[in-house]
């Protein structure tokens, strides 16, 4: 943690953090510690008068079933992505890793998407699934299949999902393929003798995984169905954005990110703490 | 495992080959629509092959005026994007080497609680305190500026933990050579640890690229004015703009030019990035 050897100084090292606690401060703590505060208020549209409400906000949302409806269809999309970009990935990169001529190239040809902005895939896929023009939905007619995803919540989603797998596979690709190279041939040998495979070290990324289709899947589902139709695709952070910035629900979306804060706090301390069974098994 | 069977060695590459293809094709038509005119992509069936449009695209996308792209000057939105993409990138890596500087070779009152309040940024993306780091934003006066579309982006626990962890691999006798060199603390920082930590710095950099670039929700939040639109979230208004059915080539175009950059970063620095990538994010 600390050198053994290190420098005396009365104010370098202050000086030295100063620009990231000042930062770190000013817009993280000061604006948590707002929403947390303006979870307790309710404030009216026009912003004349605000009363502390205690947990009415809270009481209000957890009693709310359109609330719930949100966090099952969170927790749907995420474990959706999650499993499809892992699975596609952890193939490919199977067979990836068997060969030798082309490996490399390969690699490159798999990792690019990364590179694409959630808010970009989304205009692709969305693209390709326009109920008018798209190409896909086009090929989907000639089976008889009439998609719609702005009339049909279930298509809503499963476009969504896709779009948001198509740019998580190659995330988990490289995840992969890093964690197949850091196994030791002699430790596979050994794992495939105790019939443990490499499996078990791939869990690792499940937590991160899971996170991500959490936060940063906001681009795709603003830019392909704007939460509709009818909310089918409304996950808890696109909610806390509209509630708040388009339905001026402070108190209601400062509540919603409060609990999503505690959310994250949560799956961050269980991802630390497998992490570190994580270390103590392999040192 | 190697393979031996050339069969399974076969379909091993037949496989990879088709996910490679699948995975391609949303940008295999993004291609071809941005190369064809506005009614031939309107037209089912939709071509596979792409046109002889390109160009005129790429003049329609890029003068202002254009009435299908709402008059969002595409070339302003791409410098935007660049200069924010470079600040975030910038202005991390600079405030979390010295931040682990600090922290890993000094012994100050409060060391640990500085590590913990940048380790619990980790806990708190933008998407959990949208308004009011908004409104502290907007309190500041930095509403529809870069400042504003970067500073509160810069703080980075993963940054400080990566180098945290260079410098903790570096052997302590460096420090005593330099120090009975009579070297003082920055001379160290500067003509030491930052060669050292130059592989680092650069695969970090690759990755705070891609992310500064590809921001969309905090640029969406805080720039009202078009002048201050970045390339990602100006797909959402090209989108938006058209009456009636979008002017998809032109917005395929535009999507092409979002995409561009942060790819061919990928592909060219394709080592520093995985490096970049495994290290940070594990």
């Amino acid at each position: 943690m600390l050198k053994r050897v290190h420098f005396r100084s009365s104010w370098l090292p202050y000086a030295l953090v100063a620009p990231q606690i000042l930062i770190t401060l000013v817009f993280f703590m000061w604006p948590a510690g707002q929403s947390i505060y303006q979870s307790f208020l309710i404030e009216d549209a026009f912003g004349f008068s605000t009363e502390f409400v205690w947990f009415e906000n809270y009481t209000y949302l957890l009693t709310d079933s359109l609330y719930f409806d949100t966090v099952f269809r969170t927790l749907f999309f995420s474990f959706s992505v999650a499993f499809l970009s892992l699975s596609i990935a952890l193939l490919l990169a199977g067979f990836v890793d068997r060969i030798i001529r082309g490996a490399m190239f390969y690699r490159t040809m798999l990792i690019w998407p990364y590179a694409v902005a959630p808010v970009i895939a989304g205009a692709l896929w969305v693209f390709m699934f326009d109920p008018t023009l798209g190409i896909l939905t086009a090929m989907l007619d000639s089976f008889g299949w009439h998609w719609n995803h702005r009339l049909n919540g279930g298509e809503a989603m499963a476009l969504v999902i896709i779009a948001a797998t198509w740019k998580q596979i190659s995330y988990n690709f490289l995840f992969l393929v890093a964690a197949m190279q850091a196994i030791p041939k002699s430790l596979i040998e050994a794992a495939a003798l105790d019939g443990a495979g490499p499996l078990r070290r791939f869990r690792t990324i499940i937590f991160p995984l899971i996170i991500y289709a959490f936060f940063e899947t906001f681009g795709i589902i603003h830019v392909v169905t704007g939460g509709g139709p009818a909310k089918a695709t409304e996950i808890l952070v696109y909610k806390a954005y509209s509630d708040g910035f388009i339905g001026l629900d402070l108190g209601g979306s400062a509540a919603q990110s409060t609990i999503l804060m505690i959310g994250v706090v949560l799956l961050t301390v269980i991802q630390f703490r497998y992490v570190e069974r994580q270390v103590d098994y392999s040192s | 495992m190697i393979e031996h069977r050339p069969l399974g060695r076969l379909m091993s590459h037949l496989i990879i080959i088709v996910g490679l293809l699948v995975i391609a094709f949303p940008v295999w038509i993004t291609i071809v629509a941005a190369t064809h005119d506005s009614v031939r992509v309107t037209q089912v069936p939709f071509p596979l092959l792409p046109g002889d449009q390109f160009f005129i695209n790429l003049k329609a996308m890029f003068s202002s005026r254009e009435e299908a792209i709402g008059g969002i000057p595409v070339g302003m939105m791409m410098l935007n994007s660049l200069v924010m993409a470079l600040m975030i990138a910038t202005g991390k890596i600079c405030i979390s080497l010295l931040s682990a500087f600090a922290i890993v070779y000094f012994k100050f009152r409060f060391r640990m609680f500085f590590f913990w309040m940048i380790f619990v940024t980790l806990m708190l993306p933008v998407e959990v305190r949208i308004l009011p780091t908004f409104e502290v934003v907007a309190d500041l006066g930095m509403l529809n500026t870069y400042w504003g579309l970067t500073i509160p982006l810069i703080a980075s626990a993963t940054a400080t933990f990566m180098f945290r962890q260079t410098f903790l691999s570096i052997p302590d006798e460096l420090l005593e050579a330099a120090r009975i060199d009579g070297a003082g603390p920055m001379r160290f920082f500067f003509d030491i640890l930052l060669p050292i930590s130059r592989t680092s710095i650069a695969a970090l950099f690759v990755i705070l690229f891609i992310f500064g670039w590809n921001q969309y929700l905090w640029p969406l939040l805080i720039t009202t004015e078009k002048s201050m639109y970045t390339i990602v979230m100006g797909i959402k208004s090209l989108l938006e703009t058209a009456d009636g059915e979008p002017a998809w080539h032109i917005i395929m175009m535009t999507a092409l030019m979002a995409m561009l950059p942060p790819v061919i970063v990928v592909l060219c620095m394709q080592n520093l990035f995985v490096k970049g990538l495994t290290e940070t994010e594990k």
